[in-house]
């Protein structure tokens, strides 16, 4: 489980995040939803430290993750898988190598412990002989999929998705989100998921937040979003013309 | 002038980062021996090209300024070691270095920032600037010194082929030229020179790469200010050192 309270983030005199408090549970896909530039990713990394927050408060569990120093910091961090917004694999390294680095890094597996593990999470992802090739050689859905095998080579305890199917088509985009939910309920993960896609919203949103210039404006979850009074998340949710005919007609 | 102290204190700070214990050693260990190839290695040829022909016209250049009988023409061969070895080999060499592997290591460190490798780096738990850039600067400091003695031997060859094909010189008054009063400090000198070059190159090209804000268009313009700045370095830190070491 982790917890925010009172989180307040702002980059010199503009203010990005206001007063957010929210929970996001284990075992479930909890999204954060709003327009780009609302600071979605500024919320996500904050959580995680790449970005230092101006005040309030982030628990993982039971530990006060924003007041640890960087060796405290590096424990959580073992415990967290993040896959970034253009997936963010190591150019230099292949796609084995890119899985197996955080192996490399911070196991003491054997050679054939940690092959057998790479090939493991590459399977679980569905990514079958590409073992040898280089990021460039992906396309972006396996981009994607090779980025979420190295998020979860350790095994984490916390996964965090920034926009997970962004430049993807509709048919992969929803593929990749029912992985991400298939392994967040498999391991009971405590998994956080950055979106502006309603598609991911209906399917995934088990429970939803909806951040609306920096302010945290509404909660629920997918089956109560279409029936909200809030009214810039009625914007949101039924920006496109069809979503607002299907509305107007029932 | 705030902005100079502000960038100079960020550039401490990660230099602070980047030596601070490394995680697994066996991990940075092989990533030094990358960088030595890809860095070192990979310079070795455009070093030795540019030495030969560098020695060959300072040795030309010297003879036609000195066509004169009462100056030995073993003076030739004397002149060109020396501006070889003084400058040469040491200063020019890694000019040419700072805008071959400094904008190299600007842009694919800068790239790792705006793809967002470097905070994949960083949630992992891995401290990014040790891990990308202490190798490298291990690397061009052990190599470094290699590149510049082979400079140094190169030039002086190709000063000798051209000087004596072109007949303005005998190969015997050449020889006893780069003999003549030799200095072994001088090659020190310039080894430390050398050090110094290599650690600025790698080190601010690095700092410029990895505070890049934006996309590509940023990357490219921090790596021509990573050969802007580094070179007007060397040639600042050029007099400082040989007014410290040669006074
Ligand atoms: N490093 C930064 N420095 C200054 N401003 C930033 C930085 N990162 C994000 N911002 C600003 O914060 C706001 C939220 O951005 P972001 O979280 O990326 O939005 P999104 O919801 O699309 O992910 C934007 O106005 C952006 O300009
Ligand atoms: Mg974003």
């Amino acid at each position: 489980m982790i917890r925010v309270n009172n989180l307040n983030k702002s980059f010199g005199d503009a203010r990005v995040l206001t007063d957010i408090t929210v929970t996001f549970e284990p075992g479930i896909t909890n999204l954060i939803i709003g327009r780009s530039g609302s600071g979605k990713t500024v919320l996500l990394k904050s959580i995680v430290g790449l970005h230092d927050i101006d005040s309030g408060e982030i628990w993982y569990d039971d530990v006060l993750f924003n007041k640890l120093d960087f060796e405290g910091k590096k424990k959580i961090r073992r415990e967290i898988g993040m896959l970034f917004q253009g997936s963010a694999l190591f150019d230099s390294l292949t796609v084995e190598q890119n899985v197996r680095f955080p192996l490399d890094m911070f196991t003491e597996m054997t050679q054939e412990e940690k092959i057998d593990r790479v090939n493991f999470c590459l399977k679980r992802v569905n990514i079958i002989n590409a073992n040898k090739l280089f990021p460039s050689e992906l396309s972006g859905g396996m981009k994607k999929r090779v980025a979420i095998a190295r998020a979860i080579s350790l095994n984490p305890k916390y996964l965090f998705c920034d926009e997970p199917n962004s430049g993807l088509d509709p048919i992969t985009a929803i593929l990749i989100d029912e992985l991400i939910k298939e392994i967040t309920e498999e391991y009971q993960m405590t998994t956080i998921i950055n979106t502006h896609d309603m598609n991911s919203v209906m399917k995934i949103g088990e429970k939803i937040v909806f951040i609306h210039e920096g302010l945290k404006c509404w909660e629920g979850s997918k089956n109560e979003i279409l029936n909200t009074d809030c009214s810039t998340l009625n914007d949101f949710v039924f920006a496109n013309a069809l979503a607002k005919k299907l509305k107007s007609g029932s | 002038m705030l902005r100079i102290l502000e960038e100079l204190g960020r550039y401490f700070l990660l230099l602070k980062k980047v030596f601070s214990k490394p995680e697994k050693p066996s991990i940075y260990y092989k990533q030094t021996m990358q960088e030595l190839v890809y860095l070192g290695l990979n310079s070795v040829i455009i070093v030795a090209i540019i030495s030969f022909f560098m020695g060959a016209v300072i040795t030309l250049q010297t003879a036609y300024n000195t066509e004169n009988p009462i100056y030995p023409t073993y003076l030739i061969g004397l002149g060109c070691r020396d501006s070889i070895i003084l400058e040469f080999s040491s200063t020019i060499v890694a000019l040419i270095l700072a805008g071959k592997v400094g904008s190299n290591i600007a842009s694919e460190i800068g790239t790792m920032r705006v793809t967002e490798q470097i905070d994949a780096l960083e949630t992992m738990g891995v401290n990014s600037a040790s891990y990308l850039i202490l190798p490298k600067i291990i690397a061009t400091l052990l190599f470094n010194p290699f590149l510049t003695l082979m400079s140094i031997i190169i030039g002086i060859l190709g000063g000798w082929i051209a000087g004596t094909s072109a007949g303005v010189i005998t190969s015997e008054d050449f020889i006893y030229g780069i003999q003549y009063a030799f200095i072994p400090y001088y090659i020190t000198y310039s080894l430390i020179k050398t050090l110094f070059f290599a650690f600025i190159i790698t080190s601010v090209s690095a700092y410029q790469g990895y505070y890049v804000e934006g996309g590509s268009l940023e990357v490219g313009r921090a790596s021509t200010k990573a050969v802007v700045r580094s070179s007007l370095l060397i040639l600042l830190f050029n007099v400082i050192l040989t007014q410290l070491l040669l006074s």
